[in-house]
């Protein structure tokens, strides 16, 4: 008897898994859509809004893993006719791997948003025929976020226009940040800053072609760029200590922030606010957030929602797309999270954005800070079909030396070079 | 697998079947409809098993073979036909050897710990507690969670900097252990995921043995004045051969394709290289995720697949070997 019970609770579980596609006609005969993001984008207030307009359709809402769950999860079924949401996320660095597929992604192109969005934005997402397969969300320019607290007990200055000028002001550059990095753990026993994983992605996405020529196929990195800020990320944080020897989202990452003397930096892009504030918790009190960047502007992130060509209402799923990507939704984000920075010309020129401040960061006026970011960025880096491989066994040999502590810096990169030439 | 250990006979060989066929070479032979229904009857109970390992198991192990021998991209599907190009590239590759190595690393410190505490759990349950079925409905518990959850907890519990278990280290006084710096480190940490996970199971396996021991034997040692330690080793394990091979050759096979923990542990939230920096605890089940789900290469990912399919064969005759050898050693002893 209990084996006929479990035998029908499997097969019960096996129709259910097969029935979860990306859209489905349920009983009540409405359209059901589903929206998947790496994270909580805080798309449901939104969300309500819009199934309010659209009576026919209800939208499910699915925020789960990180961006390389998602990447990996698009891998597997963007060449299969099931198995994703309507509106599915796409993460700057790997949206040239996508590109390559096109024809699995419905085309958005629409004359009526042409110039929603920044022009280099859009541009990412088009292919060389002219086919759109992402909105813009949002993009990611990068500030120095600072303990305060951190910073005074250390003798550094510590309200942040002097941080700002203190760290080079409009010609701030990475050797200056160094520099006071080495001033800083000096008086300190924290370190300078979290990750070096943090410092090299601010670093790299500062150079046009990292890893890849203009054409999409890989550079020989030795030699390179690349290795002068591999080597430079890894004397300072691993070498002299600057950073604190964490692997960025892993737990220790996250718990590092409820410590009082961890590190004193975050690189952070204006998505990283957020992050900062989560992890910390809400009551924790001495983040600040500087507006310098080293290095002249840079630029870490910035996401897409695309509509993959399995989903069996395109239509809806593109306006739904476009809604949740129009400047109405994303000032509300951004007015509502304390500044930020939408990808769409109208939400980043309005009014309404450059007087917020963030209260949790000392009421450090984010909105113009983020604006006076996002016009400091000079460089928009080539990401193709091969970024994100090669990115992340770069990645692997910082966090070997300075993480695990196993390897020294030569014997790093040399693995770096081999794993590279055994990518495909 | 697919012999017949009988605890009653102690022999390991299949005993012959009994003859259930149409009686033949009389005068006439003539099919009956009762004749084909002897025939063809055993056929088509067992027939279900087969087709679904045909649909699930056979076809999809072929085609991986199949996709193993071209070029193929995660999505780009099928390419060019390579021959064994994959998986020469495959065997070349350090990274698949460091694999291979971590698997039978994790499999050693997970195997032989767990086996002893099961076997250790089961003779408590044995004994007649009070509160029997609670006890062991406990014991079972760990089961019941989900690897991934539990991987999750475990990874917190490892932290490198923040973890529980660096903290009651450092408090007790000794050195703090960089959890995924190094392999032997991160094979503990994997192993103690596992083991938290399997051994319940594994013990109640156990303990269904012991319960099927007759207890005269046990009276009868006693009489003869054996300990309850004596007992244990010279009644308990001589008649617990079969499960033990049981338990071992289920334990191996699950150990040879340990995933979840290994992908969750230092876990980034979804987010960093699969299996540590340096591929410390990058099983093979791992790296063959990652060739084909981060690399796209799905062509070197069936290749990884076969070789570890291979690599499972070659344990299992080993096993197999063993098993037989000791299951007929059983007989002669007896």
């Amino acid at each position: 008897m209990l084996n006929r019970t479990a035998a029908a609770v499997a097969a019960a579980l096996v129709l259910a898994s097969c029935s979860t596609d990306g859209s489905k006609s349920p009983a009540d005969g409405k359209i059901v859509l589903e929206v998947a993001t790496f994270g909580d984008w805080g798309y449901a207030p939104y969300i309500e809004q819009w199934e309010a307009e659209h009576p026919n359709v209800t939208v499910e809402y699915e925020t789960s893993g990180g961006g390389d769950d998602q990447r990996e999860k698009l891998l597997n079924f963007v060449g299969q006719d099931s198995g994703l949401a309507c509106v599915e996320a796409l993460e700057v660095d790997w949206l040239g791997e996508f590109k390559q597929f096109s024809d699995r992604f419905v085309d958005l192109s629409d004359p009526g948003l042409k110039d929603r969005w920044f022009d280099w934005k859009s541009d990412m997402a088009t292919t060389k025929d002219g086919k759109l397969i992402g909105y813009g969300t949002d993009i990611g320019p990068q500030a120095v976020a600072y303990r305060a607290d951190l910073f005074k007990a250390a003798g550094l200055p510590s309200d942040r226009e002097t941080v700002a000028q203190y760290l080079g002001g409009d010609n701030a550059t990475w050797q200056r940040f160094y520099e006071v990095g080495a001033e800083f753990t000096a008086k300190s026993d924290a370190a300078w800053f979290e990750s070096v994983q943090g410092a090299y992605t601010a670093m790299v996405n500062q150079v046009e072609h990292a890893y890849e020529n203009a054409d999409g196929t890989r550079k020989d990195l030795a030699g390179s760029e690349v290795e002068r800020i591999f080597r430079t990320v890894l004397q300072h944080g691993a070498e002299q200590q600057q950073s604190a020897g964490l692997t960025q989202w892993s737990s220790d990452w996250n718990a590092s922030f409820k410590r009082n003397d961890t590190f004193a930096v975050v690189l952070a892009p204006s998505w990283m606010a957020g992050t900062i504030k989560s992890n910390s918790g809400e009551g924790f009190v001495g983040w600040d957030i500087a507006n310098v960047f080293p290095g002249g502007g840079g630029n870490w992130g910035g996401s897409y929602l695309s509509v993959p060509v399995q989903c069996e209402h395109p239509e809806e799923a593109k306006d739904l797309a476009a809604y949740l990507t129009s400047a109405e939704v994303t000032l509300d984000q951004a007015v509502k999270s304390g500044g930020g920075t939408p990808s769409q010309v109208e939400a980043m020129n309005s009014p309404k954005l450059l007087p917020l401040t963030n209260p949790f960061f000392d009421n450090a006026p984010t909105g113009q800070i983020w604006a006076d970011r996002a016009a400091a960025v000079k460089v928009v880096p080539f990401k193709g079909p091969n970024y994100k491989k090669v990115h992340d066994v770069v990645v692997a040999g910082l966090n070997r030396v300075d993480v695990d502590k196993s390897q020294s810096i030569d014997q790093s990169w040399a693995q770096v070079l081999s794993e590279l030439k055994s990518l495909n | 697998m697919t012999t017949t250990h009988d605890p009653a006979t102690g022999t390991g060989a299949a005993a012959p079947a009994p003859e259930r066929r149409h009686p033949r070479g009389g005068p006439r032979r003539r099919v009956t409809t009762a004749g084909l229904d002897l025939r063809v009857s055993p056929y088509l109970y067992i027939a279900p098993f087969f087709i679904l390992f045909l649909l699930f198991g056979l076809a999809p192990m072929l085609y991986t073979g199949w996709v193993a021998l071209h070029e193929w991209h995660t999505i780009g599907g099928q390419g060019d036909f390579v021959g064994l190009a994959n998986f020469t590239a495959v065997l070349g590759q350090g990274m698949f050897w460091k694999s291979v190595f971590n698997t039978l690393s994790i499999f050693v410190f997970t195997a032989v710990p767990q086996l002893i505490a099961a076997m250790f759990i089961a003779a408590v349950l044995d004994a007649n507690l009070r509160a029997g079925t609670f006890w062991r409905m406990a014991v079972l518990l760990p089961y019941v969670a989900a690897p991934v959850a539990v991987a999750i907890i475990f990874s917190n519990l490892f932290g490198n900097q923040f973890g529980l278990v660096n903290n009651l280290l450092a408090t007790v006084g000794l050195p703090e252990v960089q959890w995924t710096g190094s392999s032997t480190a991160s094979h503990i940490a994997i192993s103690t995921m596992v083991s938290f996970r399997w051994t319940g199971y594994n013990a109640l396996i156990l303990l269904a043995g012991m319960q099927a021991i007759p207890r005269d034997l046990y009276e009868a040692a006693s009489i003869d004045g054996a300990t309850r330690v004596r007992r244990f080793f010279s009644v308990t394990i001589p008649m617990l051969r079969p499960t033990l091979i049981f338990v071992i050759i289920t334990t191996t096979i699950g150990n040879l394709q340990i995933f979840d923990e290994a992908r969750m542990f230092g876990g980034a939230g979804g987010n960093g290289p699969v299996g540590g920096a340096d591929g410390q605890w990058k099983t093979i089940t791992l790296y063959l995720w990652e060739v084909g789900w981060r690399q796209a290469n799905l062509g070197r990912s069936a290749a990884i697949a076969w070789l570890l399919l291979l690599l499972i064969v070659l344990i299992g005759l080993v096993n197999f070997l063993i098993a037989r050898k000791i299951a007929s050693e059983n007989g002669v002893k007896r």
